[in-house]
Parts: structure tokens; C-alpha cells; sequence
């Protein structure tokens, strides 16, 4: 009997201790490794700690993390303000069918890859494209419009790529909500703002934070969307890793890059939550 | 004086499906009104017209001689206590009775006084910094009615509060209910499909069915003087038997049952004639039990049977007697316990007058 | 799409193939370039010679990249440029020798073979054979940029705003020379090496504005230059040709300062397990009719010796409206990039994406 539970418990953690050894840990480790070594000539390394001096000491290198950082801070903001209307209409508003339908109607980005998508606002946003043309025939603009190619563009591309992961937490937690509670808070006085303030926003807080989590990490690893929609100015951290390991074969710059963007996101997400209170245990569990 | 709480005419139509159906009422200020009706009945949608939640199709609402139909919920002199009484899980007790002060703009220290003031009055002091998910199920409850008092509301409407809770606690609220009232001195509309918890704490009940009143007046009104069949098979337990008058004398009348037998029974002044499908209704504790038919020779309605169960309940048990083609009839065992060794399968003599049967028209089936 | 049918040919064949074909059929898993490798090539090389071929498109760095990372295995036959094989080589050992013995070398233009043999060798060892060679130099609608005559020419005022370019060291080292410089000569000097990109740093900073985006892919490339938002761009001759047969406006254009001339060889990864196949792929495509056939499927030429008389007559105009006689000999081929170069241009290329 002990040694069936036993052998229950083990069948149990096998696949969780080799999704964690084998596709986190040992990556890491590797990527750690060659972090810390330093080219002498061809062939030639040795340990240091050289490959972070150089991402400290380059302030392109830091500027372009900023960017990035500032730029995915601003993406989740923005997913927030439109998520959180979307998500309370969906749980709280509609109702059966048009519930689910909306629900899936998040989801039907998702059913074709990320290139088909963001192609699909390049063809929407540039020069010669829809947006530019529908505004040109109805006599608003002179010449067509370039919306295509700036921050803007990327904005609106990672909102649009983060938006289920906002919704989804947000519906879940939301639906969690039960109506007397938001009546009881009109009931006893309060308007639109203080309910939302006092208690719709307080009771969503953890499917708030787990979505900007999601959100900000995903915009912050996102690589296509930057460098498909983005200007030749919009230079952004991940074309650094890539550019490191695949254009000037520095595996070990590149590894030290992902290790500091892993450090510096995790060092974010850590101080927003100790800014807004909230524990990653509260959040997940 | 005005009353606190007045309906004219309340109408509400979901598309098709006629809620509440012309409903007029007014509740006296200070009283405790029940609305009594089986689920779906559109009580709880008065309830939340009155709140604010929904609007009537037509009619009008007035509290304190004012309508409000313009007034918002959230501007109402009314406030709710919810069916699972929605406390703010997202705070904690103070802060759930200080909420509607601090809507109003009331200064802190203020709060804190009446805060206290309320939790004192419910009998809960120095509990303001719980959370809500520490305390006991009848201290949710009062913490709920506090957090409406403080507001001072002219009716504190109450939406089944007790539905949640267990039994005993039940009873225990339904007396503590009562009481808080008195405390309050506050004008409580309660709904409730339950009807003992209306019967104990109301002063004038209200029962629903199908969008429609059926009868509004005190417990003993609707008890002994059920103005509907609906009414008088609702509040209370009954004996019930469809039939056919075949006799009628005055206010007195005999109907023949659908199982053969005849009954005799009174038409308190409706208008009922031989030949008319009817119901009789009797109650259970109206029913005379003895050991031989000769005792009962004074009753106008006498049945022999035998004991099919006993459901004993304490000072509450009864019999059900299967008379020979007729159904089985509920009858309480008088509490002096003579009949306490009944068993199963014994001979019973029945029986009660024909002033307890209580008769109705009955729609032709 | 291709990578799939290619994989459910092989599956058909597989079985077919163990019967009839000799006992040494291999699968030749092929890292190569888009159009390189043509399905009807393809299928022709499988039924001649009983192997089958698994197809896996990328680019120079890519290739580089994937054989590093696996130390020059999950391959039998790579194609990078001739200038990026003794660098890697010799830092990372992801290629082994080519057995010339192998190679049917009467079928390939001998100064072209010559040329690639002397780059790509490292220690003695030769490690590859040329296969397709291109330029990289101008795309341009005359009728709307007839003043892009070179590289700097796309920093021209009447050209503001509609100019695209990759941000790539062929981008650099194009600028260099248009500004009059000679960078391949500088190859071996690092110090005037990293003078001389500073300088072409400096232009492309100031030229950033003319630009309306770096373009990354060839199709994306197409796209601008066809729409009409970008009138001149730096590209390779095989685009230009592409536009130009549906647009005549749009043609490539040899630059005044020399196009610069890339050839990409046959290369095996060190741990290949298809030499066979691999040689006899080679001696396969090199054959003048199956060059030629591949030249017309993606409008680039071969080192194949005799292939162009079968390119059919209008491949042959584009060519020649591009290259003029004297646009040939001016043709800059790229020498073998010393390993550390990359480093230099890779901080330039930074700076310039950074730069407002």
C-alpha cells in the first residue's frame, strides 16, 4: 500500500522534474556557462566576468533595456485600460452565448501565427495600405499616411498580441465577483467610481497583476512584432540577443544579454509587486 | 402619517413573461412586512424595483410619501441586505459598516464613532478589524444589517438573509431579526418563501404567487382566515380534498371527494353552489383522533382508518391515517401524549367539524 | 509548405526506393538558400539516384548559427558564401574537407572554382566548391530615382523618405567603397578597418533619414519596392530582376562604384553522414541543364560552366541591362571576412539603429 503511494508520487513528479531539469535548469546552467566566458582568440576562453562589463559599461546596451522596458511597461498599461472594460463586459454584462462568443472572438488572433498577424497590420497600417486609403477616400487627408514603421505601430502590436493574455485572468477573477456585492456597493451609495475603486478593482487585483505579469514578460520577449512594425529607430532588447548570437556569432555576449534581461524583468516584476502590495503567492495561488 | 413604503399598480414585464402583476401595498412606518411566495413568484423583483435595481414597466413606488422613481439606487433612502448578504470579502468589518459613511462624505472620526456605536448595537463591540471570512455565519448576518442601519435608511429591505444558514441558527436569527428591528425601529420588508420565518417575525405578511398578491394582512389573518385556496394550502400544513357541493346550507356545505367521500365544510360568504368543483382544506391539528368512534359523534366529518406512518416530531408529531378510499390524512397527536403508543397498522377513529373545513372554489380540472 | 511535401515524398520514396535503388541510399538533409533547390530538381535527383532530400531554408548567419550550436552535425550539406567559411572554420571546426576527388570539376567555371577553392582553404584542406553567384548592389524605379546612380546616392534629397535598406555589413561595406574607400583591403587591418567604419557609421546616421525602414526579408523588400513607398533600395540583383518583370521602371542597377559580388559554395558540416549523397547532389546541380533550370526557377546564376547558353533569352536581357561589360569587371567579390570583423560592424550597425 505505502509503496504503491510511493510509486503513485513518483509517476506523479516525473513529467514536473523533467519539464524542470531538462528544459529549464540545465538551459540556464548552459546559458550561465557561457556567460561567464570570455573569447582570448579562435578557439581561446576563459572565465570572467567580462560579457556583463560589457553590457554594463556599453550605454547603448542599457538604454536599448530601458527602451524596452519602458516601451513593455507602457504596452501593459495600455492592455490594462482596454482589457479591463473588455473583461467586465464579458463576465459581468453579457450573458450565455454572447458570453462565450465574445470570449472566443479574444481568442481568434491567436488561431493564426504571429507572423500572419503582424503582416496583417502591415498591411493595414502602411502607406499604401487600408487605413491610409479609407482615410484618403473619405477626404480627411491630402496624401496618403505612413502609420506603419514608429513606436506607435509597436504599440499597437503588442497590445493587440497581449490581449487575451489581459482578458483571460481578468474574466476569471471578475467572474468571481458576485453581482450582490457590486449592487450591495451601489445600494449603500457608492457611484460608478467608488465601486469600481472600493470594489470591483480590489476584488480583480490578483487577475490584474498575474495579466501585467503575463503581459509586460511577453512584450518584453516579444522579438517579430518590434522589428516587423517598428521604425529604424525602434531598436529593441531581444534584436540585441539576437543580433549577438546569430550576426556576430558572440554566443557569450548574447548568453550574458539573456541573463540580465531574465535578472532585470524578474527585478520589475518584483518591485511593481511590492509597489502595489501584492505577493506572487497571493497572485498565483 | 404617511406610510414609509408605498406601491401603486407595480407592473414589470420581461418581455413576455409578466413578473409582477399590478401589485399595490403600503408598509406602516416602523412595522416589519413580509412578502411570502414560492420561488418565482416576483417577489424578489419587487425587491429590487423598490431598491433601485430594476425599473417598474408602470406603477410607482413612494417611500415616505416621495416617489423615487428617478432616484438611483445608489440615492435611494433604502438599502438591502442581500441573500448571501454580500459583505466586501476585499475588506474588513469596520471598513463594511463605514462604507456607505464614507460615501456620504462623513468625516473619519465620525465613522469610527458610528461604526462602533453599531457594532456595540449589534452585540459584536471591538470586532471592526476582522476580516469577513473569520466571523460566524449569524455574525456575517448582523454585521450586514448594521452596515445598512448606519446609514439610516426609511426601509431596509431584506432579500431571504436567512436562506444560508443552519437550522438552529435560523430560529436563533429569526428571533434576533426581530429584535434588531425593534432596536432599530426601522421599517423592514423582508421576503422570504419560508413561511414560518414570516409567520414569526412579521407584523403583516404579504403572500405571492404569479405576480399577483393573494392576500395581505397579519400571520393570523392568513392562518385562520386564508382568503384563497392558494393562501390557505401555502401558509401552514393542510389537508386537502377535491370535489363536487352537493349541498349547500347557509354557509355550511357538503362535497362529495373524488374518492367517494362526503365531507361537510364552511363557505365563509364565497360564493359557492351545488354542483360547483370545489377544495376543502383542513388542518392537521383541527383534526380530532380517539379510540372509538362513539367520541367523536359530536363532528360533522368522521373517518376509521389505520395508521400508515408516524412521523414523530417532539410536540409536533403527527399521524397519517389511510381511510378506506380516501387519502392519507395528516392528524397531530395532542400533546397530552395519550395516543404516544400508536404504532403502525392500529385502527384510528377521526374527526372534526365541519366549521374547520375550510372550502374554496377549485377550477375545473 | 515545401519543407512538408519534401518530407511526404521521402516517406513514399523510402519505401519505393530500398527496393529498386543500390544499397547506399541516404537521405541528404540539405541547409541551403530559398530557390536554391528547386522541387522539380529535387525530384529528378531522387529518381536518378535513389536518395531522397530533406530541404531547410535559412541565411549566412543562420547556418553558421545552427552548426555551431549542434558542432557541425544535423546537416550533410550546407551553403554559405565563400567568405564565411575559413572564418567559422577555424574558430569553431563545423566543416570537414572537400575530397576534390569527388568533384566532377569539369563541370564548373574554373576561374570561379579556382577562386573559391584558394578562400575556403584552411590548413591546407579545401572546405568548398561554388555553386551560385549573385551581386548585391541597387534596386531602383528609374522613372521615380533617377538620380540613384550608387550607395550614397539613396542619401540624395529627392529621394527622402522612400529609401530602404538591410542594416547589414553588405550595407557597410557598399558605403565604404561608394565614399571611396577600398574596405576589403583594409580586411587584415583592424585599426583601419574600425577607422573606416566609423566614417560609413557616421553617413549612414546622417543618411537615417532619408531612410523609411531597414528591411529584413526579400519579401518584404518586394513589397515596399512594388507599392511604390520605397523607390530605391540596396538589394540583391536576382530582387531587382523579380520587380522588373512586373514593373519595367524597376531594375537593378550596378552601382558606379562596383556591385559587390558574393558566390555560395557547397560545404560539408563536420559530422555529415551523407558524404555520398552530398557529392552526388553537387555533381548533380552542376550539370549545365539542371543549372540552367535553376536559374531560371530563381533568376540567379551558377558557377556551372556552359549553363548560361540554356538560360532562356529573357533571363539573359535582364542580365545584360544590368551588367554592362565593364559593370563586370567591376564586380567587388567579397575576400574571406577574418574572424573579429564581425564584431567591429556589429557595434556600428548598433549605434546606427540607436542613433536619432
Amino acid at each position: 500500500m505505502r509503496a504503491q503511494a510511493k510509486l503513485g508520487l513518483v509517476l506523479l513528479l516525473t513529467p514536473l522534474l523533467l519539464w524542470l531539469t531538462l528544459l529549464i535548469f540545465i538551459p540556464h546552467v548552459d546559458m550561465l556557462l557561457v556567460s561567464l566566458r570570455e573569447r582570448v582568440s579562435a578557439g581561446v576562453y576563459r572565465t570572467s566576468l567580462a560579457n556583463y562589463w560589457a553590457f554594463l559599461s556599453e550605454p547603448l546596451y542599457l538604454r536599448t533595456f530601458m527602451r524596452t522596458a519602458v516601451m513593455s511597461t507602457l504596452a501593459t498599461v495600455i492592455t490594462l485600460l482596454i482589457g479591463f472594460p473588455v473583461s467586465y463586459y464579458i463576465a459581468k454584462i453579457a450573458r450565455g452565448r454572447v458570453q462565450s462568443a465574445l470570449f472566443l472572438l479574444c481568442l481568434v488572433p491567436f488561431w493564426v501565427s504571429e507572423l500572419v498577424r503582424t503582416f496583417g497590420w502591415m498591411i493595414l497600417l502602411r502607406e499604401t495600405g487600408i487605413i491610409s486609403n479609407l482615410l484618403q477616400f473619405l477626404g480627411l487627408v491630402e496624401g496618403p499616411v505612413e502609420m506603419l514603421y514608429n513606436d506607435a505601430a509597436i504599440m499597437v502590436g503588442l497590445v493587440y498580441t497581449s490581449m487575451l493574455f489581459m482578458v483571460v485572468p481578468l474574466v476569471t477573477t471578475l467572474q468571481t465577483l458576485p453581482d450582490e456585492v457590486v449592487e450591495a456597493g451601489y445600494d449603500l451609495g457608492g457611484n460608478s467610481f467608488s465601486v469600481l475603486r472600493e470594489i470591483i478593482i480590489p476584488h480583480a487585483t490578483p487577475g490584474i497583476v498575474s495579466g501585467c505579469i503575463v503581459v509586460f514578460m511577453l512584450s518584453l520577449g516579444n522579438y517579430l512584432t518590434p522589428i516587423m512594425l517598428g521604425g529604424k529607430d525602434s531598436l529593441w532588447f531581444t534584436e540585441l540577443i539576437y543580433s549577438q548570437f546569430i550576426v556576430r556569432f558572440n554566443w557569450e555576449l548574447g548568453a550574458a544579454f539573456g541573463f540580465m534581461l531574465l535578472l532585470l524583468s524578474s527585478a520589475i516584476v518584483w518591485g511593481m509587486l511590492k509597489l502595489t502590495g501584492q505577493s506572487l503567492e497571493r497572485t498565483v495561488g | 402619517m404617511t406610510p414609509d413604503l408605498e406601491c401603486q399598480s407595480l407592473t414589470k414585464r420581461f418581455g413576455e413573461t409578466l413578473a409582477v402583476d399590478e401589485v399595490s401595498f403600503d408598509v406602516a412606518r416602523g412595522s416589519f412586512f413580509s412578502i411570502l411566495g414560492p420561488s418565482g413568484c416576483g417577489k424578489t423583483t419587487i425587491m429590487r424595483m423598490i431598491a433601485g435595481f430594476l425599473e417598474p414597466t408602470s406603477g410607482d413606488i413612494l417611500i415616505r410619501g416621495k416617489s423615487v422613481l428617478d432616484t438611483p439606487p445608489n440615492k435611494r433612502p433604502v438599502n438591502m441586505v442581500f441573500q448571501h448578504l454580500a459583505l466586501f470579502p476585499m475588506m474588513n468589518i469596520a471598513d463594511n459598516i463605514g462604507y456607505g459613511l464614507r460615501r456620504a462624505g462623513m468625516g473619519k472620526a465620525d465613522i469610527a464613532r458610528k461604526v462602533e456605536e453599531a457594532l456595540d448595537r449589534i452585540g459584536l463591540p471591538g470586532i471592526g478589524h476582522r476580516k469577513v471570512d473569520e466571523l460566524s455565519g449569524g455574525q456575517k448576518q448582523r454585521v450586514a444589517i448594521a452596515r445598512c442601519m448606519v446609514l439610516e435608511p426609511d426601509v431596509l429591505l431584506l432579500d431571504e438573509p436567512l436562506g444560508a444558514l443552519d437550522l438552529k441558527l435560523r430560529e436563533r436569527m429569526k428571533v434576533e431579526l426581530k429584535s434588531l428591528q425593534a432596536a432599530f425601529d426601522t421599517t423592514f420588508v423582508y421576503i422570504t418563501h419560508d413561511q414560518s420565518e414570516a409567520l414569526v417575525m412579521s407584523d403583516r405578511i404579504a403572500v405571492m404567487n404569479e405576480g399577483r398578491f393573494e392576500q395581505v394582512g397579519t400571520g393570523q389573518d392568513l392562518y385562520y382566515r386564508p382568503s384563497t385556496a392558494f393562501v390557505a394550502g401555502f401558509v401552514g400544513d393542510t389537508n386537502r380534498w377535491f370535489g363536487r357541493i352537493e349541498r349547500v346550507e347557509g354557509d355550511m356545505l357538503e362535497m362529495r371527494t373524488e374518492s367517494g367521500m362526503t365531507l361537510r365544510g364552511e363557505r365563509h360568504g364565497r360564493a359557492l353552489s351545488t354542483g360547483d368543483r370545489a377544495e376543502i382544506f383542513v388542518r392537521p391539528e383541527a383534526i380530532r383522533i380517539a379510540h372509538s368512534a362513539e367520541e367523536l359523534e359530536h363532528f360533522d366529518n368522521r373517518i376509521s382508518g389505520r395508521v400508515t406512518s408516524l412521523l414523530f416530531n417532539g410536540a409536533d408529531s403527527r399521524i397519517l391515517v389511510d381511510a378506506a378510499g380516501s387519502d392519507e390524512v395528516a392528524v397531530n397527536l395532542p400533546q397530552s401524549g395519550e395516543f404516544a403508543g400508536l404504532a403502525r397498522g392500529a385502527p384510528v377513529h377521526i374527526g372534526w367539524s365541519g366549521a374547520q373545513g375550510n372550502c374554496f372554489a377549485s377550477p375545473e380540472a | 509548405m515545401k519543407l512538408q511535401t519534401t518530407a511526404a515524398c521521402s516517406a513514399v520514396a523510402l519505401s519505393f526506393c530500398v527496393a529498386v535503388a543500390p544499397a547506399t541510399a541516404d537521405t541528404l538533409r540539405l541547409l541551403t538558400w530559398g530557390g536554391y533547390a528547386p522541387d522539380d530538381v529535387i525530384a529528378q535527383f531522387e529518381e536518378e539516384t535513389g536518395h531522397t532530400v530533406e530541404v531547410t531554408t535559412s541565411n549566412n548567419e543562420e547556418m553558421i548559427a545552427k552548426l555551431r550550436a549542434t558542432g557541425g552535425g544535423g546537416f550533410d550539406l550546407a551553403q554559405p558564401s565563400q567568405d564565411r567559411i575559413a572564418g567559422p572554420q577555424e574558430e569553431f571546426g563545423i566543416y570537414k574537407p572537400i575530397d576534390m576527388s569527388q568533384i566532377d570539376t569539369a563541370l564548373f567555371i574554373p576561374s570561379m572554382l579556382e577562386a573559391t577553392k584558394g578562400n575556403t582553404t584552411v590548413g591546407g584542406d579545401v572546405y568548398g566548391v561554388p555553386h551560385i553567384w549573385g551581386t548585391s548592389g541597387l534596386v531602383v524605379d528609374t522613372a521615380n530615382a533617377p538620380s540613384v546612380k550608387d550607395y550614397t546616392d539613396l542619401c540624395n534629397d529627392d529621394v527622402a523618405g522612400k529609401v530602404s535598406y538591410r542594416l547589414k555589413r553588405p550595407t557597410l561595406i557598399g558605403f565604404a567603397f561608394a565614399m571611396g574607400m577600398d574596405p576589403f583591403a583594409a580586411y587584415s587591418d583592424e585599426a583601419a578597418y574600425t577607422e573606416m567604419m566609423e566614417k560609413v557609421e557616421a553617413k549612414l546616421i546622417e543618411c537615417k533619414a532619408n531612410v523609411k525602414t531597414y528591411w529584413d526579408g526579400s519579401d518584404q523588400l518586394i513589397g515596399l519596392m512594388r507599392s511604390g513607398e520605397a523607390v530605391a533600395a540596396m538589394a540583391w540583383d536576382a530582387g531587382g530582376w523579380k520587380l522588373n518583370a512586373d514593373n519595367p521602371d524597376i531594375n537593378f542597377i550596378a552601382p558606379t562604384s562596383g556591385a559587390l559580388g558574393w558566390i555560395d559554395t557547397f560545404a560539408l558540416p563536420a559530422k555529415g553522414k551523407a558524404d555520398e549523397a552530398a557529392y552526388a547532389w553537387i555533381n548533380f546541380v552542376m550539370k549545365p541543364e539542371i543549372a540552367a533550370k535553376i536559374t531560371e526557377s530563381s533568376s540567379y546564376f551558377t558557377a556551372s560552366k556552359g549553363a548560361d547558353e540554356l538560360v532562356n533569352e529573357e533571363q539573359k536581357a535582364r542580365f545584360q541591362a544590368s551588367f554592362p561589360p565593364e559593370a563586370i569587371d567591376n564586380i567587388k567579390w567579397y575576400p574571406t571576412v577574418p574572424t573579429g570583423l564581425e564584431v567591429i560592424e556589429g557595434g556600428v550597425l548598433d549605434r546606427v539603429k540607436a542613433a536619432n
